[in-house]
């Protein structure tokens, strides 16, 4: 039995035990994600991945290939969803792009143009949540921290030192610095963590390093967050 | 011969904002003048015409709230304008003046007027013409409803002209890659 699915009407071939993502990836088709990385266990929370498949809805970035499966994902139904679920992040947390040192490497904002998303049309929350500057070479700003859970999964699995953990539970949830202090100066984190590379967002950057790049020359200014993946259709 | 079509009835404000939206409008150059042919500027800080008439066509809201005259000259656009546009971060999301959000406004008050170096004998000021500061600053979408939004700290002079254009033209506005930017 041949390994295809339909994705949109294409034909998409995977191997045995590849995701929906994962296949439609190599495929060179875009699905939405942020907490979706392929060098780490997929953590399935943040829904930006949700697709059609036969009829029913289900994260892409956990659910397996399989052959004969009809998945729908850039339908204007499925995308106002996403759409809504990318809005309810802006409001929880306080993303102000233009003074953010993520602004245009940001895989957030990234997601929300290529949705179309031009307000984040639901009151917002302005939660207080202090920034954490112990660090010599790091500096944390929580304002922005979208709950992805990659940089747990880097510390925990790449590098072996646990240095974040996700606490509390709904709404409630938040980052927390697993040290007696909560600082992360006072945790064996290095600026050369696996962890200090995957936030897709504003909230773990490097110190001293604000605006080298300039504003509009920056990864996301120069191509829609589609591209990476969509170059591949070429070689395909 | 057909009549000159009717101009459309345009009027502007910066509400807790830099004017540095309505400088990125003015970025528009000498295409102002094809604007010109088919709007005619009504309250706005272009012509100094103090209230908005009852019979506009599109009111251009720079800022976000953050005092309560703020709230009235918003409710003010809503009432008297059918469409009604958000135009930049601030008014989208509060901008860098809902930074102070997470600080109680006494706190706020206290350090600018008595505690910041340099002031001696601060008094916060307190004449009954200035309009009271807001708790919090907020977005203006969650006090009136929005038709447009063109966000951008401050939107392009080509995104401006673009959402413009589109509803001049009578279409949906849209900003594609290169144009949507929330900085
Ligand atoms: S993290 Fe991204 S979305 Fe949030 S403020 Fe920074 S650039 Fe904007
Ligand atoms: S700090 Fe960044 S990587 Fe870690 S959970 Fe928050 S958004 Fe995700
Ligand atoms: S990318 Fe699949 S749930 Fe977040």
């Amino acid at each position: 039995m041949s390994h295809t699915f339909t994705l949109d009407g294409k034909t998409i071939s995977f191997e045995e035990g590849q995701t929906i993502m994962q296949a439609a990836t190599k495929a060179g088709v875009f699905i939405p994600h942020l907490c979706y990385h392929p060098e780490f266990k997929p953590h399935g929370s943040c829904k930006l991945c949700t697709v059609k498949v036969n009829g029913r809805q289900t994260a892409s970035c956990t659910m397996r290939a399989i052959a004969g499966m009809v998945v729908e994902s850039d339908t204007p139904e499925i995308n106002d969803e996403r759409r809504t679920l990318t809005q309810m992040l802006f409001v929880e947390g306080n993303h102000f792009c233009p003074s953010c040192e993520k602004s245009g490497n940001c895989q957030l904002q990234a997601t929300a143009y290529h949705l179309g998303m031009m307000s984040p049309h639901f009151d917002h929350f302005f939660p207080d949540r202090p920034v954490d500057a112990s660090h010599p070479e790091v500096l944390l700003d929580f304002n922005r921290c979208i709950l992805c859970s990659l940089c747990v999964r880097a510390s925990r699995d790449v590098d072996g030192k646990n240095v974040f953990a996700l606490s509390g539970r709904g709404i409630d949830t938040h980052l927390i610095v697993n040290a007696k202090s909560g600082q992360l100066a006072d945790t064996n984190f290095t600026l050369h963590d696996k962890a200090a590379q995957v936030c897709p967002v504003g909230v773990i950057l490097k110190k001293r390093e604000g605006f080298a790049v300039p504003i509009g020359e920056r990864s996301y200014d120069k191509q829609p967050i589609s591209a990476t993946v969509e170059a591949k259709q070429e070689g395909y | 011969m057909t009549a000159p079509k009717k101009k459309l009835k345009v009027a502007t404000t910066s509400l807790a904002g830099c004017f540095g939206c309505h400088m990125s409008l003015l970025d528009i150059d000498e295409r102002l003048f094809t604007l010109l042919e088919h709007i005619e500027f009504d309250r706005s800080p272009l012509t100094d015409i103090k209230e908005v008439s009852p019979d506009c066509d599109i009111g251009i809201i720079e800022g976000g709230l953050c005092n309560a005259e703020n709230v009235h000259v918003l409710r003010d656009f809503r009432k008297n304008c059918k469409i009604l546009i958000a135009l930049g971060a601030c008014a989208i999301n509060g901008g860098l003046p809902a930074q102070r959000n997470h600080l109680p406004l006494t706190t706020i008050l206290e350090e600018v007027y008595h505690t910041s170096p340099g002031v001696s004998n601060g008094m916060i000021p307190n004449d009954p013409e200035l309009p009271l500061p807001l708790d919090q600053v907020h977005p203006i979408h969650e006090v009136v409803k929005i038709d447009y939004f063109i966000p951008g700290c401050p939107p392009s002079a080509e995104a401006i002209w673009k959402v413009l254009t589109d509803l001049l033209a009578g279409r949906e506005p849209e900003l594609g890659h290169g144009l949507m930017h929330y900085d």
